[in-house]
Order: C-alpha cells, then structure tokens, then sequence
C-alpha cells in the first residue's frame, strides 16, 4: 500500500484487514515486524521552510539528504545531526525524515544539543483505528496541551503513522576541528570524554574507539573560537596526554561503519558514561565504541546472545539493532511501566496493527 | 470561568478523610481548618479563588504514595501543587480536592558532575538548583522569570521556559528522569541518570502534562558548566516591523545569540520610570545576548552589530563592563513589576512564527484600541514567545471580562499565523476553553486517551488543559 495523501492514509487504516508494516526508505529495518508493507515514501516534500525561524515542515516520506541539502543552501542543519542506517545494516534505499523521528535518530552531536526528539516541533499523524490527529506545531516554544510530539518521535510506528513533522533547525558552522588523545584505556578515555565535557569548551562530539585506543574531540563555530577552545582543552586534558589535531571521520562513527563488515550481533546500549568502562568489560562483546561521551556503547558480540544478562543491575538499556541476538528486540520494562506501553497502544493502535512486534 | 459541581459525597467525608490521611502522614502535615486551607485558594492567577477540601504536605515519594492510594480510594480529586507560582491556574483548587504540596521535599538527593546530572526532589525551587552546583562552575539552564520562587514540580508539570531557551531549549530539553507517583499510589521510575529513556518517551508526555498524569516526587536534570563569559547588546529602532527584521537577520546570520528580548514603547515607557534604565524612547528596543569565551563573543557581537546597523538604528549600545550590562538588563528585569505599578494587568503567552511579529504587533495596537484597553509587549523574540500585557482595572465592574475577551482575541491570532496558545506558562484553567481554537476534537481526543491511561478515573489536577465539555463524559466515568 501506497497513500497519497493524509486521506488516504487514513482510509487503509480503517479498511486494513491485517497487520501493516511501515516503511520509510526501508533503510533502518530493525526488529521482527509482519504485515503487509505500508510504504510511505509517496507522502513527500517539504510544505514550509523558514530560515529566520530556524523551523522547517516536511512530509514524512522526504528524504533526509533532500532536506540537508535545502538547509545548506542556507547555511543550516539538523543539529542532531542522523544517524544514516545503510552501511551497518547493509540496507539501501533512501532514509527519510518520518523514519529519523520515528526511530528518534540523532548522532554525535547529540551530546551536546540534543537528540532528534529535543528538535521535534510538531507531527501530524493517523492512529490505528485511522484517526487524523496532528500535536504540538511549527513554533519553537509551545506548551499547549499534552506533548504528543515526543510520545510518536521513538514510537516507531506503534502508536500511529506519522505522515508531517516540523523540526527546529539550526545555522551550519564555519569551521570545524578535531583533536585527539592517543593510548587511553577505556577508563581512562571515560574520563577524559567527561573532564571535556564537564568543561565550558564547548565540544560537539565525544568519542573512543577502543580498536586502536584513539578518543575523539570536535569543536564547531567561528574560528577565532575554535582555535581558543581547543587550546584550552587541550591544556586541561595535559594530565591524559598531549591532545593533536586530526582528521577525525565523524560520519564513520556515526554510522558505526566499523561494524559493517563484521560477523555477529549489533547492540545499542544507552548507560550514564561513567558505568561504561565497566559495563563493557564484563558485556563478552568482540569490539565496543563509545559515543557521546561514554553514554552510548556500540557492541558488537558473536551471534545469539542477550546482552541484558551481562548488564545485571546497570542502569540504562540495550536494542539489538542488527542480528539475530535472543531475547526482544527492545529492552524489557518493568511492569509498571510495561503496563503503561500496553496501555498507550490499546488506545492508539486497538488492532494492535501498526508495526507489530517491532518494540517487543 | 465555569469549574465542575464539586462531588457533594466527597465533601459529606471530609473527616473520614482527613482521619485517613493523618494515619499515614504527621500531624501536622495534614491542614484542613478553613483559616489554613485559605493559604492554598489561589496560584499566581490570583483572579480565580477556591479553598480546597483540605492540604497535605508530604515529605517524601512514600508518603505521596500513601496519601494517593487514600484518595484513589475514596475518589476523591488531588490537585498537585509546586510554589503556587502559575500564571494560568494551573494549581486552582477545587472545593472537593486535596491539594498535595511538595514544598517540603526540597532536598538535593545526588550530584554527580562527571555525569553532569543532579537529582533532586521536586520542591526544590529551580533558582536553588543552580545554586546547588555554582561553587563548581555549572548551572541548571532552564530560567523562568519566577526561578526564586517556582518549584521544580511544577517547571516540570508546565514545561517551563525561560530566556535562555534559544540556545539551551526549555525544561524537557533538560529532564533526564523522574521518579512519579501514579494516582493509584504505585510509584514508577522513567528515564535516569542515562542520556535517553528507553521505550516509548513517556518522559516526554509527562513532562508538559501539567500534573494531570501523575506527581513528580524526584527528578534528574541536566547540569552544565557555566559559559566562561556572557554580554548584552542593546538596539533600538523607531519600528517594530524593522527591529523584527534584524532578529530575523541575526537568526539567519548564523548567530545563536542566548536570548533576544524585545520591548515596545509603552513598555519601555513604563520601565523607564520604574527603573531609569536609560533605555532610549524608540518603538522598538531589541536586547541581544551571547556568551562563550572572549573570542567567541567578540566574533559573534562583531556580526550582530553590522546587521543592526545596517536598519539604522536610534540606539546601538554594546556593554563594556559587567556594570553596563546590568544596566541593559536592569529594565527588561523590571518590566513586569513597572507595569504592575500602572495597573492590574493579565499577561499572555501565545507564540508566532518568527516572520508573523510585525503583523501580529499591529494587530495587537488595533485591538488595544477596539477594546479600549493598554497594551505593553514584552517578550522573547528569537523564539516568538509573545508577552503582551493587557493593562486593567481589577476595581472596575466588567474590567477583567473585557480584559479576557480581548486576550481570548490576541491568543487566537496567534493560532491564526500559525503560532499556539502558550508558549510557556500552560494552558491550566486560563486557556482552557480556548484549546478547541487550536485542536480538532480528535487531537484532543488523543490527548484525553493518554490521561485515560494513566489516570483512568480522572482525579489528577481536575478542570484543567481540557475544555470542560470535551472532557465531560470521562469526568463523570
């Protein structure tokens, strides 16, 4: 199925027989879904850009490099800059933005500005019983009302199918600067990550790759302001080591493209930074990378394990983004909170037929 | 303002109540005397009174649980309650209610800077967060005008601004985890000390839900090390229509100044003679701050500077010392207390697109004429959080309901260009019958389910965001 419109949608919903399965660009399949395919890809363009408003609406089949490419040209971005899927998952295909909000994807620079869900202004959606229901807007700061918005961004598709979102944009940077630590065991890197972090600095990516033991720092905005920074950084990290600029592939971490052509599962694990190094240890995972600061892990261990075993009492979670893994797909709830997820889905999907199975 | 008929059964055991509810809380953490309850009639929107049935003030996430179960039980309906700080009545009483204060829980529980989180109760005021962690350089970004006094329960329950948002976006932007006491008294912990929540983002619904899906006992915020410098610039210009075009030039400039204040002439009139700033008698004034290091501001300043002079200016004064820039924001920061010495005023928060101010601006003029009624604007431009200020006479018969109607008309313009009812303050019982002006009844429909599900029988902060005939039929259930 194949909607043109909002009507359209709407109308397959309500006369939908059976389970829908519903893709994007089909780029960022994780999970185990059944159904018949409900391709939105048809639904797009961008309906409203404001530059001088940071804001920009566009329907959820556009596709996300569509939409960087209209930010350059003037000068701005998605600050939360998305992960693209293809590399690790081996998919092809055209990511879009409905799919970027529904799986909440954001990348490095995430910890510093947010994720996809903090720039996620408005959506318009259709439930499962094939309501037409739109929340929140196009402007900046809005308190009107329950913030829906955040409740469908992540959903992936269980609680309705978005077919507009409104984002907060922001300018692009004139100058960009990476340095490096070399050497740093993944303890250490932790906590160098945290001092540039815990610095007025300003870093807008934090990384490790514990492979050939490199931590990663970025600096984003006018030059004057770069080059100070990253002095004074490299200053207060003298006790880890003496930090040097490097042409550091931020989209290769990113994308996790380290991964890509190795056997086993793919697990995506989100921990407060300083329970990482530990974490890590006992997680039995043939390689790891850190991202934001230690806070998101990327393990990639052999076939058909459940990494929440190894986790125990660890707070945080773990997705199996790629593989066969054991155990769900998403992080078990505990039952208060799972009751509340039921909850929400007999409401907004009573079929149980949007997406079925994939947050399970 | 149409409230609910108070449930006459709820009323008739009162004393069975008030025996329960001491059984599992302190003596005198339980006040149901009309001489005390009194205390607890009103919010910040002090034109609407009632006193509740009685007041509790538990000390901790147990003790809320316990005094929730109570009144589950019994159906009676709980009003949540921060600093009593809100603007839109978001903490109205009902006659049939218990008002649950957390101002005694107002304790720190962890700071951890590696992480950069800091975990607290929920009485805490937001100003006293900061607070807790300045002597090591970091600060609690979101600002709300009323940060002395407002609770961080209720920054959460209305998902508080504050003129920072620009850059550092507003509290859900900062709100890592909660711990929340559900109206059955089960207590559930979502999100924490990790960067994000996994599974649905409840965080995010109850953040904003004006304590209508549970109470909010403890929460984990976001800390952040202080900017090494910060620096205002202030502008002015004999037209608003150009002074909303250098905002919009300084956006599109690749600047993202920390807060962009606008003030219009009555305003600035007003502040004047309150606080002798030594603002310029202009139509527009615009206050422009960015932060950073010395470099960072200078090259920011540098850009902000040629494009104000580009649209010929009255006034371009930037800061030289810590002294001048106190001296830029001294009558911003007193603007709401200068209008308050000309009058009783009601100030709205609708936002517009950024492009819609100079319209919205006329607009405005034109209605303060139709109405009869002074109007100063005050308010965030970079993100178009409007303040207007309708100026009345709370003595005179029918000034207040003029005074409404006329508000009633500006929020809907905002809706009209595209903007919404409230950029920050909530919709409480204030815009509550305005909600159908924004949402077709299935957006609130959609709304309404998710109360359903986390308070089935509709006992949590009752006659607030909804409009009383949308929500009837669950009220009655």
């Amino acid at each position: 199925m194949t909607p043109h419109s909002q009507t359209d949608l709407a109308q397959m919903i309500a006369d939908a027989k059976g389970p829908l399965r519903i893709i994007g660009g089909g780029t960022r399949a994780i999970g185990r879904v059944i159904g018949e395919t409900l391709d939105m890809s048809a639904m797009s363009g961008i309906t409203l850009y404001e530059p001088g408003a940071l804001t920009l609406v566009a329907k959820a089949g556009t596709s996300v490099a569509g939409i960087e490419e209209t930010l350059a040209a003037q000068n701005q971005r998605l600050a939360f800059e998305p992960m693209d899927h293809r590399t690790l998952l081996g998919t092809e295909g055209t990511p879009t933005i409905g799919g970027v909000a529904a799986a909440n994807v954001s990348g490095p620079r995430r910890i510093a500005v947010g994720a996809a869900r903090d720039f996620m202004l408005g959506v318009r959606f259709v439930d499962g019983a094939g309501n037409i229901i739109k929340n929140g807007g196009r402007v900046m700061k809005n308190v009107t009302g329950y913030d829906l918005v955040k409740l469908m961004t992540g959903a992936y598709g269980t609680l309705g199918v978005l077919t507009e979102v409104s984002l907060k944009v922001l300018p692009a940077v004139e100058t960009t600067l990476s340095l490096t630590l070399n050497g740093l065991d993944d303890a250490m890197a932790i906590k160098a990550m945290s001092a540039a972090l815990s610095s007025p600095y300003e870093v807008t990516g934090v990384a490790h790759d514990p492979s050939t033991a490199t931590t990663h720092f970025r600096f984003e905005g006018f030059a004057a302001s770069v080059a100070y920074r990253a002095a004074e950084l490299t200053k207060k990290l003298s006790a880890f080591g003496t930090a040097a600029e490097a042409q550091t592939d931020w989209t290769a971490i990113r994308d996790v493209h380290a991964f890509a052509n190795n056997q086993g599962d793919v697990w995506r694990i989100s921990v407060k930074p300083s329970d990482a190094a530990a974490l890590t240890a006992k997680l039995g995972a043939t390689a790891v990378q850190y991202d934001w600061g230690g806070g998101l892990i990327w393990a990639l261990t052999p076939e058909g394990h459940d990494l929440r075993t190894a986790m125990g009492g660890t707070a945080g979670h773990a997705t199996l983004i790629r593989g066969k893994g054991c155990g769900p797909t998403f992080h078990p709830e505990p039952a208060p909170i799972a009751a509340i997820t039921a909850g929400l889905r007999a409401k907004f999907d009573p079929r149980n037929i949007l997406n079925t199975g994939i947050m399970s | 303002m149409e409230m609910p008929v108070p449930s006459a059964l709820v009323i008739s055991r009162k004393q069975q109540l008030v025996s329960r509810l001491r059984e599992v809380l302190p003596h005198d953490a339980v006040i149901s005397h009309i001489s005390e309850t009194r205390a607890y009639e009103c919010d910040g929107l002090t034109a609407y009174r009632c006193p509740p049935l009685c007041a509790v003030l538990p000390a901790n996430t147990a003790e809320v649980a316990a005094v929730l179960k109570i009144c589950h039980e019994m159906n009676v309906p709980v009003v949540p309650r921060g600093s009593g700080t809100s603007l839109a009545g978001g903490a109205l009483p009902t006659a049939d209610c218990v008002i649950l204060g957390v101002a005694k829980m107002n304790g720190v529980i962890e700071t951890n800077y590696d992480d950069r989180y800091i975990r607290v109760q929920t009485g805490r005021t937001n100003l006293s967060v900061t607070g807790a962690v300045e002597t090591n350089g970091f600060f609690y970004a979101p600002d709300p005008s009323s940060q002395l006094a407002c609770a961080i329960a209720g920054n959460i329950a209305m998902n508080s601004g504050g003129a920072h948002c620009l850059k550092y976006g507003v509290t859900t932007n900062n709100l890592m985890g909660v711990t929340m006491v559900m109206m059955d008294g089960t207590v559930v912990e979502i999100g924490g000390a990790h960067l994000d929540a996994g599974g649905l983002d409840l965080l995010g619904v109850i953040c904003g839900s004006e304590g209508q899906l549970g109470v909010v006992t403890e929460a984990t915020l976001c800390i952040l090390h202080k900017p090494e410098g910060a620096r205002p610039v202030l502008m002015g210009y004999d037209n608003s229509e150009v002074a909303g075009q250098v905002v919009t030039d300084i956006i599109k400039a690749g600047v993202l100044p920390v807060a962009i204040e606008f003030m219009d002439r009555p305003c600035i009139e007003a502040t004047e003679k309150f606080a002798q700033a030594g603002y310029p008698m202009c139509e527009a004034l615009l206050i422009v701050e960015v932060e950073g290091s010395d470099a960072e501001i200078d090259a920011q300043l540098a850009l902000i500077m040629d494009i104000a002079r580009k649209h010929n200016p009255v006034e371009l004064r930037e800061a030289k010392s810590a002294d001048e820039a106190a001296r830029i924001w001294l009558g911003r920061k007193s603007a709401f207390g200068a209008m308050g010495q000309i009058n009783d005023y009601m100030c709205l928060d609708g936002t517009i697109p950024v492009s819609e101010l100079p319209f919205v601006l006329k607009r405005i003029g034109e209605m303060s004429k139709e109405f009869g009624l002074d109007v100063g604007n005050v308010f965030h431009a970079g993100d178009g959080n409007m303040h207007p200020l309708i100026l009345f006479d709370a003595n005179k018969e029918g000034d207040l309901e003029l005074c409404e109607a006329m508000g009633a008309e500006i929020l809907k313009l905002c809706v009209e260009v595209g903007g919404c009812l409230t950029g920050e303050h909530g919709v409480g019982i204030e815009k509550r019958d305005l909600m159908h002006v924004q949402f077709a009844p299935a957006d609130l429909e959609a709304q309404m389910a998710v109360k359903d599900v986390f308070d089935p029988k509709w006992l949590l902060n009752p006659a607030k965001v909804f409009p009383l005939d949308a929500s009837a039929r669950r009220r009655v259930a």
